[in-house]
This record gives C-alpha cells, sequence and structure tokens, in this order.
C-alpha cells in the first residue's frame, strides 16, 4: 500500500479547490498540497455545461485553469481516485485506490450531488435518463442529441432552465415539468417567474408548473415516456433530471464532523474538526444578510470559501463575511441578476419589507430591491443588470439607503447618486481628493 | 497594483475618456471609423454622473479581485504585475463580474455577448484616457 503526505491535501477539484490552491500560492511557494478528485478531469467549470452542449464554446474552454495549472502551482494532482475514508486521529485520507494520504490541513471541497426524486419505474440502470451537473453528463448528452427529437426536463430551477434553452435551441422538442407553480421560485419573485416562463414560451418549450412526474414507461433500460401526476403522458427520447443538488457530505457520515444539510462551518471555513475545513456546495456556510448558515451553492462563494480557507490555514485570520445568494443568469436574451433575500410578494407582505419596483414589461425591464430596516436585503434586475455589483457592495457594506432611496432604481445609478460622505469613504483608495 | 485614478474634483464631464477609450480599443485607431464604421463602440471607462457631482471611473484592478473570484468561466484572473485582465476568448457572457464588482467597472457588449473592461490600453502601452483627459482629471499609477 502506497502511503504519502502532504502539508494541504483537498478533496474535489473544482471552484473551492482552486481558490484554496491559488490563495496558498499567492502567499507560500513551498507548502506541498495534493488534490483528489474521482473526476479524471482537468480542473474544469461544470457551469460551462450549457455553453459547451450549446456549441458556444469547445472542450478545450471548458478547463477553468490552463493545462499547465497543477504544474505552475506545484501541487500533486490525483485524479480519477475516490476518497473513501478520512482517518481523522490519525490524519489520513483513504482513496478506493487503496492509497493513504496523509494531511496537516485538508480541505473537503466534494460538492454537491444531484437529488433524484422518487419516480415508479426509475433506477440506476437506464441508459437515457441523465443529470445535467457534470462533464460526463454532457459528454453522454452529447452523443444522444443527433437521435434524438424529444426531451423531457425534471425542475425548471437554473440548471433545468438552462438545459432546456440548449436543447430547444439544438432543434429539439422540450417539455419541462415543475413542481412549483412558478418557475424558479425559490431564486426569483412572480413577476420576474413570468418574464421568463414568457421567453420560454416565445422559443417553443412546454412547460408544466404544479406537476411532477409520477411514473416512467420503459422498454427494458429505455425511459420511452413519462407520465405526469395529472395523468397526462409524454413521449421523450431522453430525460434529464435536474430537480437540485444535495450537498455531497457521505465522506463525513457518522464522523466527528458535524453535519447538517450540509458540512457546518464557521466564518473561518472550519468545521468541527481541528484543521478539518469545507468549503463550496458541500458545506453550509454564513450568509451575510441572513447573519446565519445555509446552502449557498454557487460558483463564487465556493472559490471564496475555499480561499477563505486557505488563508486560516497559513495562521493568518480571515472570515466569511461575502457570501450571499447571488446568480447571474440568462435565458435566451433575457438576463437577470438577483442577490441577497429572495423576497416574493408574499413574503414582504408577510415579514414587512419594503419592496421598490420598476417594471416595463413591454422593453423586458425589472428593478425589484427589497428593503428592511433602511438596508437593501435583496434585489432583482431583469434585463437592464449593468453595475449591479455596486448594490451588492451596499449589501455587504450594510450601508442604509435613507439618503438616496430615490435614486436607487435610476438606470444609471452610480457612485455619484451616494451622499459625498458614504461615497469617498466607499471610494477611499480609488480617488484623489482635496487638490483644490 | 497598476491603475488609473480619477481626481473628481476637476472633472467636468467632458466623456472625452470614453471617447478616447473606444479609439484606443477599435481595430482602425482613428476617431471617426471607430464611431462611425466599426461594431457599436463600449468605452470601458464609465463617467458616473449626477451633475454637477462627476467623475470617471473604470476597473480598478484590485488587490481582491472579487470578478475573478465570480468568474465562473476562468477567462477573468489576475497577472503577475497585478492587473486583472479579461480573456476574450474564454467568456461566455454569463455576467458574474458584473454581479460582483463593486465599481460598476465591467461593461456589457450585448452584440457579443461578453463584456468588456479597463485593460490600461496593453496594446497602446499607456491608458488612453490618462493623456487624453484636457483636465488631467486622471492619473495613471503604475503601482
Ligand atoms: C449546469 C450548471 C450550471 C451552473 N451555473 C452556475 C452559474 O452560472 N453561477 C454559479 O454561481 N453557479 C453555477 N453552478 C453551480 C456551481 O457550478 C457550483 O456551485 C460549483 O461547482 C461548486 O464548486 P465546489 O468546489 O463546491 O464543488 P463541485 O464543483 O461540485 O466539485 C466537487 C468535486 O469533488 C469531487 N468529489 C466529491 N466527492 C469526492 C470524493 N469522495 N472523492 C474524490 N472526489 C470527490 C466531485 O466529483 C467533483 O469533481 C452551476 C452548476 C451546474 C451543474
Amino acid at each position: 500500500m502506497l502511503e504519502m503526505k502532504f502539508d494541504i491535501v483537498i478533496i474535489g477539484n473544482s471552484a473551492g479547490a482552486v481558490g484554496c490552491i491559488e490563495t496558498i500560492r499567492s502567499r507560500d511557494k513551498d507548502l506541498s498540497i495534493a488534490v483528489i478528485s474521482d473526476e479524471k478531469y482537468h480542473t474544469y467549470s461544470r457551469a460551462l455545461i450549457p455553453y459547451y452542449l450549446a456549441g458556444k464554446i469547445d472542450l478545450e474552454k471548458m478547463y477553468y485553469r490552463p493545462l499547465d495549472f497543477y504544474e505552475r502551482m506545484n501541487i500533486t494532482p490525483l485524479l480519477g481516485k475516490k476518497a473513501v475514508s478520512i482517518d481523522f486521529k490519525n490524519k489520513k485520507v483513504k482513496l478506493d485506490s487503496a492509497e493513504e494520504v496523509g494531511y496537516d490541513k485538508l480541505l473537503i471541497a466534494t460538492g454537491g450531488k444531484p437529488f433524484i426524486p422518487p419516480m415508479e419505474g426509475f433506477d440506476r440502470n437506464l441508459d437515457n435518463v441523465f443529470s445535467f451537473v457534470s462533464l460526463d453528463d454532457a459528454l453522454e448528452i452529447e452523443k444522444i442529441l443527433p437521435i434524438s427529437e424529444k426531451v423531457v426536463i425534471l425542475g425548471a430551477g437554473v440548471i433545468g432552465l438552462m438545459a432546456a434553452e440548449v436543447l430547444v435551441e439544438k432543434g429539439l422538442e422540450v417539455h419541462v415539468v415543475e413542481l412549483a407553480d412558478r418557475v424558479l421560485a425559490p431564486v426569483v419573485d412572480e413577476g420576474t417567474s413570468q418574464l421568463i416562463e414568457k421567453a420560454f414560451e416565445e422559443h417553443g418549450v412546454s412547460i408544466y408548473t404544479g406537476l411532477t412526474i409520477k411514473k416512467l414507461n420503459r422498454e427494458e433500460n429505455h425511459v420511452k415516456s413519462v407520465v405526469l401526476t395529472d395523468g397526462r403522458e409524454i413521449n421523450c427520447d431522453f430525460m434529464i433530471v435536474a430537480v437540485g443538488v444535495m450537498p455531497r457530505v457521505d465522506l463525513v457520515k457518522d464522523t466527528p464532523v458535524k453535519v447538517n444539510r450540509g458540512i457546518l462551518v464557521n466564518k473561518k471555513m472550519e468545521t468541527s474538526v481541528k484543521d478539518v475545513y469545507a468549503a463550496g456546495d458541500c458545506a453550509e456556510i454564513y450568509d451575510f444578510i441572513t447573519d446565519d448558515r445555509r446552502l449557498l451553492p454557487l460558483w463564487p462563494n465556493a472559490y471564496y470559501g475555499g480561499r477563505i480557507a486557505a488563508i486560516n490555514m497559513l495562521g493568518e485570520e480571515a472570515e466569511f463575511e461575502w457570501g450571499t445568494s447571488m446568480n447571474a443568469m440568462h435565458f435566451f436574451d433575457l438576463y437577470i441578476i438577483n442577490a441577497g433575500l429572495n423576497v416574493t410578494d408574499e413574503i414582504a407582505e408577510k415579514e414587512g419589507y419594503e419592496i421598490l419596483s420598476r417594471f416595463e414589461p413591454e422593453k423586458k425591464v425589472y428593478r425589484r430591491i427589497a428593503l428592511k430596516d433602511e438596508l437593501i436585503k435583496g434585489l432583482i434586475f431583469v434585463g437592464k443588470v449593468d453595475r449591479a455589483g455596486i448594490y451588492l457592495n451596499l449589501m455587504r457594506r450594510k450601508i442604509p439607503v435613507t439618503e438616496f432611496r430615490e435614486r436607487l432604481l435610476d438606470y444609471d445609478f452610480g457612485y455619484t447618486k451616494l451622499p459625498e460622505s458614504i461615497r469617498w469613504n466607499l471610494l477611499k483608495n480609488e480617488v484623489i481628493l482635496g487638490i483644490i | 497594483m497598476p491603475k488609473v485614478v480619477a481626481k473628481p474634483e476637476v472633472c467636468m464631464g467632458c466623456h472625452l475618456c470614453e471617447v478616447w477609450c473606444v479609439v484606443a480599443h477599435s481595430n482602425s485607431k482613428d476617431i471617426v471609423k471607430a464611431f462611425k464604421y466599426e461594431k457599436t463602440p463600449h468605452p470601458r471607462i464609465i463617467v458616473d454622473e449626477n451633475l454637477p457631482e462627476v467623475f470617471a471611473i473604470q476597473c480598478r484592478h484590485c488587490e481582491e479581485p472579487d470578478c475573478v473570484f465570480a468568474c465562473i468561466s476562468g477567462a477573468l484572473y489576475k497577472d503577475e504585475s497585478g492587473r486583472v485582465v479579461h480573456d476574450e476568448s474564454k467568456c461566455v457572457g454569463c455576467l458574474s463580474c458584473v454581479m460582483a464588482c463593486p465599481h460598476g467597472g465591467i461593461v456589457i457588449d450585448l452584440d457579443n455577448r461578453k463584456i468588456v473592461k479597463c485593460d490600461l490600453c496593453e496594446e497602446i502601452g499607456f491608458p488612453v484616457c490618462v493623456k487624453m483627459c484636457p483636465n488631467e482629471a486622471l492619473i495613471y499609477e503604475e503601482g
């Protein structure tokens, strides 16, 4: 049995891992680092799957960092190997190859795994039911595309809708089934859902809300049609299940590492076990808006969580005060950016949020900002998303909007709309004042 | 970190920095051709204006670049000189950087479904906005 030992071991080879690696190397060139992944590929971005399948980028552009990344960072990639258990006492990760990898500090960045709801007729042997989360999924779907005409997608969340867009643009007949009464319900408000539904409708995608799949009709290992909860039957050549991603925490189940829905970490990204950190989709992380931990499975949060873990591993202090829900999405020509809480009309009324909004349906432009205690708690911009980060900055810095609230919906909102004291404080290193 | 810094007290909002930014990033490098015969001009410097308050701002090439942390494609990265670089060939136009940039320094180019941002006029060798500002309201800090 082969034994190895590194100063830092990372399980996972994606956003969280790369955030950790790059941050360590920006401060230290000597520590030994190993990165373990059961996926055999060079670090790639799963968020690019829709762009790849749409033919907008080639396979090489799926790689998140150049091909000499591991070499340049001077790290040891252990790819195509699965971590099967962790011996926290002796600080060792055991791999399915029977190798053992010793660590001084460990980062768990194992990400998520797709959730598959119970459906009569479903089992893992089906050869035409796919997830939409890995490069292997993308390559399988790519293979089946030329011989397919109809697809059923279960789930109208961000991933399901991105899949629907790609496939309808590829000329397929696309049916999307969603249990909630509108698309993207956890992420956006009612008005935004309507704009998105309309865009899909205009492009010929059928969306069935308030329904789910009860049963799969199959011929051997092949799904031929699905039956919805209202009895309707839809034929398909293949199916994509995109109802959500769950934290991948099997590795630490029944270990001293505390897990709720995801691995619990503090603001330093430390788990309940010394020298063991977690970041990314596998973890429950701090949300500065809710002032509490929750699942925030998004690329920027994963990268930044890995970065904060790295700084603390090196003995410096840093806290994860940066993360909240934040999505930049687009469907056809509809661009959407949201951040913070998704304050729907219903929630606003029940929980006492003030909503500022501006809606121009004919231009497909919508801006909605939710305020509480004079702070921005959530925003959704549709159509005009320029400079949205300025608002996210105001949210992060907890700047009360009292003095400029009537400016918040201006399309050209910027720093000159803020009172001078706030403006120059926020930009103090970016401008030169006091010359006249 | 190299960056262009504004002096708001002497900016009069003439927008010439935007004009010359477009020229500097055009194919022809000719002011008339750039505006009249090339694709839609997208200045990478933004005159943030609420008169009489006005100043110009562009990518700050941040020490802690939120856009780089948010970029899903690897198109944005920090190079050895401290610049935040945008590799257009890798950009998929997801606009995660627009969501993340605290300065509003990322410009959306909808025609190409990508973003553009200040590159400190890498091709020319010196930021043209600084050179052409009639009021000397912009200065280049080489960092
Ligand atoms: C189609 C799609 C589009 C998306 N678009 C966006 C977007 O536009 N914006 C956004 O913010 N987010 C987006 N996301 C979400 C984003 O991709 C994730 O938040 C991000 O990938 C999380 O990174 P991570 O480092 O936590 O883990 P992951 O990317 O999930 O990677 C974890 C890695 O660890 C490996 N691993 C797990 N367990 C083990 C083990 N025991 N042993 C060895 N290896 C293991 C996995 O195989 C995987 O390679 C999208 C996701 C998908 C699927």
